[in-house]
């Protein structure tokens, strides 16, 4: 693996050497390292690109890597994940994608992640999405995240994107049933002319189910964000989304909320704030002796955090 | 040593110029000093213009000696302007030990961070990672703006009404804060305030009223005329 890949890989997983349990490192589209444990197990799939990740019921306290790296520019491809997380697991999973793009053609990866969670399992799920390189080649990244959560489960989801994706579609759908519980915490910063979209769907289906979205981003220059979050409460359920964005410059941010209670006990709440930085916060840094500019910077980056 | 000379400042209100400061003169030099005056006398909006968040219509600002009335908030708060809001400021996502970092002008460790908490009455332990948001209290907020300012060690600290709010923790605390304040860094604190016990410690009180300076002394010199400025007008005493 080159230097360029390395760097990718310590921002997209934090990763500067080979990490502990299991792990499957993808670059450039071929396979770059793989290691499976005894709870945890990694196959190629045949029909299509991508891998699917086994993991045995009971696993406690084991991790799985599985960071994907593009440096080729003009590689475009679709990989295909599923995890099938056995019942009572308690584990944790790292994804993430870095491109660099120094070429003129676009770049592209759409991961596309199904997580099969069995009952009383929980998940904790981590991906950032990174870009770099100065080609004017666009890089791209469509994940599409479906989640199946049994009576019980639970899944954590923190995604991250702070950089250099030029344009995202993040489409993310759930099923969670009866006791199962979901959270998404989503991190975005856009800049430039870049392009992100947000677009949940997450079908509340058992009773006491719930489902917390969070979303904060800040949009800088001319950059474009929308979120879209539809929460259906199909049972007795709790459900909250939260969109929170920062605008700046000549940014444009859209929330878009969908929520329908189809039962007399779901409870629904969104919540969407958009705003630029309020004069009273950057007065305060300056009072402290911070220019404007470091001002912003320290806002966006505790708002971001 | 902070010199105001003629200051003034006018605002616009329907159409109308409205004059809030009018020909400030004065001199600050004392350990203590408080501003005090009835509503609406022009007390915060001359700790703005000190701080620069205001610009004077008229008047000059000195600080030692150099003329800082064009000068930036940024540039006053590094030459050694410390202002601690009337109303704090909430940021969602800067917790606690980020602002007393910032305010510090370095990475404070944890064990400052609780120093410089205990000082305010807060424990460190329930505070050092809470962020500045919704999830505090008006008065919790106001211990950690002080802290702020105990942080920046200025040599001109200005508090606006920092009684305010701050209900549970004795005055008695918020005195000793200035005075331990003033034992590390020798500077100026201006306070402005209402409250009795505060204007007590003054070395210098000014006394403001309608945009003037009805009075400035030692406290024995003012305190006496305190209870007579602002009279209230007819209507209201007659229903007092």
């Amino acid at each position: 693996m080159d230097a360029i890949q390395q760097e990718l890989l310590a921002q997209v997983a934090d990763l500067h050497e080979v990490p502990e349990g299991a792990y499957n490192i993808r670059a450039n589209g071929e396979m770059a390292g793989r290691n499976i444990t005894a709870n945890i197990d990694i196959v190629t799939k045949e029909d299509c690109p991508g891998i699917d990740i086994r993991i045995k019921p009971g696993t406690k306290s084991e991790s799985v890597h599985i960071p994907v790296v593009l440096s080729q520019s003009g590689l475009q491809e679709s990989v295909y994940n599923d995890f099938f997380v056995g019942e009572d697991c308690d584990i944790t999973i790292i994804a993430g994608c870095g491109i660099h793009n120094g070429g003129s053609a676009s770049s592209s990866h759409s991961g596309i992640h199904r997580f099969f969670v069995e009952k009383n399992a929980k998940v904790r799920y981590v991906e950032k999405h990174y870009g770099s390189g100065d080609g004017s080649g666009e890089r791209i990244m469509n994940p599409t995240t479906e989640i199946h959560l049994a009576e019980g489960a639970s899944l954590e989801m923190e995604t991250v994107q702070i950089k250099g994706i030029d344009s995202t579609v993040r489409t993310t759908t759930a099923e969670v049933a009866a006791g199962a519980s979901l959270v998404i915490k989503e991190k975005i910063m856009t800049h430039g002319k870049q392009y992100a979209e947000t677009d949940f769907t997450v079908d509340m289906e058992g009773k006491d189910s719930s489902v917390n979205l969070i979303s904060r981003s800040v949009a800088k220059e001319r950059s474009r964000q929308i979120f879209r979050s539809r929460i259906l409460g199909n049972a007795s359920c709790h459900g909250h989304s939260e969109c929170d964005a920062i605008i700046m410059d000549d940014a444009s941010v859209s929330a878009i909320p969908e929520l329908t209670a189809s039962h007399i006990d779901a409870n629904l709440i969104h919540e969407a704030a958009i705003g630029k930085i309020a004069g009273e916060q950057l007065i305060k840094l300056m009072t402290l002796g911070l220019t404007e500019k470091e001002a912003e910077e320290q806002i966006v980056k505790g708002f971001l955090k | 040593m902070l010199e105001l000379k003629n200051i003034s400042f006018q605002a616009e209100d329907g159409g109308k110029e409205i004059e809030i400061l009018r020909n400030i003169n004065l001199t600050i030099e004392d350990r203590f000093v408080a501003v005090t005056g009835p509503n609406g006398s022009g007390k915060s909006t001359l700790a703005k213009i000190v701080a620069g968040i205001l610009t004077p219509t008229g008047g000059q600002i000195l600080l030692d000696g150099v003329d800082i009335t064009e000068k930036s908030i940024t540039e006053r708060a590094q030459m050694g302007i410390g202002f601690a809001f009337q109303q704090p400021v909430r940021f969602k996502g800067l917790t606690v030990k980020d602002m007393l970092s910032l305010a510090a002008g370095r990475e404070t460790a944890v064990s400052e961070v609780c120093s410089m908490l205990s000082e305010v009455g807060l424990c460190a332990r329930d505070y050092v990672n809470r962020e500045i948001n919704a999830s505090l209290s008006g008065g919790e907020l106001k211990r950690i703006e002080i802290a702020m300012i105990m942080a920046r060690k200025t040599k001109v600290s200005i508090f606006d009404e920092p009684e305010a709010g701050i209900d549970l923790w004795s005055f008695q605390n918020l005195i000793r804060v200035f005075e331990k304040m003033h034992e590390e860094i020798h500077g100026t604190i201006l306070i402005i305030s209402h409250q009795e016990r505060i204007l007590n410690i003054a070395d210098q009180i000014v006394l403001l009223a309608d945009g003037r300076i009805e009075k400035v002394g030692s406290r024995e010199e003012v305190m006496p005329d305190l209870l007579g400025a602002g009279q209230p007008c007819k209507t209201l005493t007659d229903k007092l």
